[in-house]
């Protein structure tokens, strides 16, 4: 399924997510003003593609499963993004 | 010879029953395996939306609020926090480890690393003990302010879920034991395991908005 030594990959895998964690950390303690929140999602956001491509075999899986696990990303942007453009373009009566 | 047959059925009631056969297939075994991993994506993909949920009115209350949001992120305990983070990333790597061990047949090594995982799974339960414990005596319940609330419906339903994980790994951990998973027979594992990541993946997010952005 994985590649020829998966165990190597997977240690790999686990020390590049624990350098981002460290990133992770360390960014949080500068204040960019309106940036620290993308620059904590960006982050986040490789951790989880890492996650989810290797240690979820994502990689390797075939395009019906790739458009599973996409999907519900969209489903979460329309959800998150239709909320807020609600909320914020309210005028009070 | 119908009648004859059916006679004979009588005296002989099991010869008219299809022959039992135990835990058959519907489809080949490796539709079947792609076929509930492709299930387990499409559950994940629910789990992903109830935390959506959570995830939207953080964003909107955060916008709405950003002194409130960055007075309670600044009250929370970063070194737990991290703690916990590497903690469930070490149990992610463990959970995948086992997934392809199980295709080797190495059963031992299987069985070390789902150990580890639940141990991890239990610690990290163990200080989110602490860590809710100490803002309870300090007053601060779901009910202080919007952010509490957040951030005790965010952590407690991810604290279910690791509960849950724990729960659907013992079951598995157990039934190694019984010899029941192979290299011909471990899509439990690999699914149990995609559960795990998950739980993995949302604390992923949690961690940095809860903890640090403030």
């Amino acid at each position: 399924m994985a590649s020829s030594n998966p165990y190597k990959t997977y240690l790999n895998i686990w020390l590049l997510l624990m350098f981002l964690t460290f990133i992770t950390v360390y960014v949080a303690q500068f204040d960019f003003g309106t940036l620290n929140v993308p620059i904590a999602l960006l982050v986040a956001s490789i951790k989880a593609g890492v996650v989810a491509l290797y240690f979820m075999h994502l990689k390797y899986e075939d395009s019906m499963t790739w458009i599973f696990a996409t999907y519900p990303l969209f489903l979460l942007f329309l959800l998150i993004a239709f909320s807020a453009t609600d909320i914020f373009t309210r005028v009070a009566n | 010879m119908q009648i004859m047959k059916f006679i004979k059925s009588l005296a002989y009631p099991s010869e008219m029953l299809p022959p039992i056969v135990e835990e058959e297939s519907h489809f080949d075994p490796e539709t079947e395996h792609s076929a509930a991993k492709l299930g387990m994506w499409l559950f994940l993909a629910t789990e992903l939306l109830l935390f959506g949920g959570l995830f939207a009115a953080y964003a909107i209350f955060r916008a709405k609020y950003p002194t409130m949001f960055a007075e309670g992120s600044a009250s929370l305990d970063v070194v737990l926090g991290t703690v916990n983070t590497v903690i469930l990333i070490f149990s992610s790597w463990t959970v995948a480890v086992a997934v392809s061990a199980i295709q080797e047949n190495k059963i031992k090594l299987v069985q070390v690393m789902l150990w580890i995982t639940i141990i991890c799974a239990a610690i990290f339960g163990i200080n989110k003990y602490f860590e809710y414990s100490y803002k309870l005596s300090n007053g601060i319940t779901p009910g202080t302010d919007i952010f509490y609330s957040i951030y005790f419906a965010a952590t407690g339903v991810h604290m279910l879920h690791v509960f849950i994980g724990m729960a659907v790994l013992g079951v598995i951990l157990k039934k190694t034991y019984e010899g029941r998973y192979s290299k011909e027979n471990f899509t439990a594992i690999e699914i149990g395991g995609l559960y795990w990541h998950l739980v993995d993946l949302i604390w992923i997010y949690l961690f940095p908005l809860l903890y640090l952005v403030g």
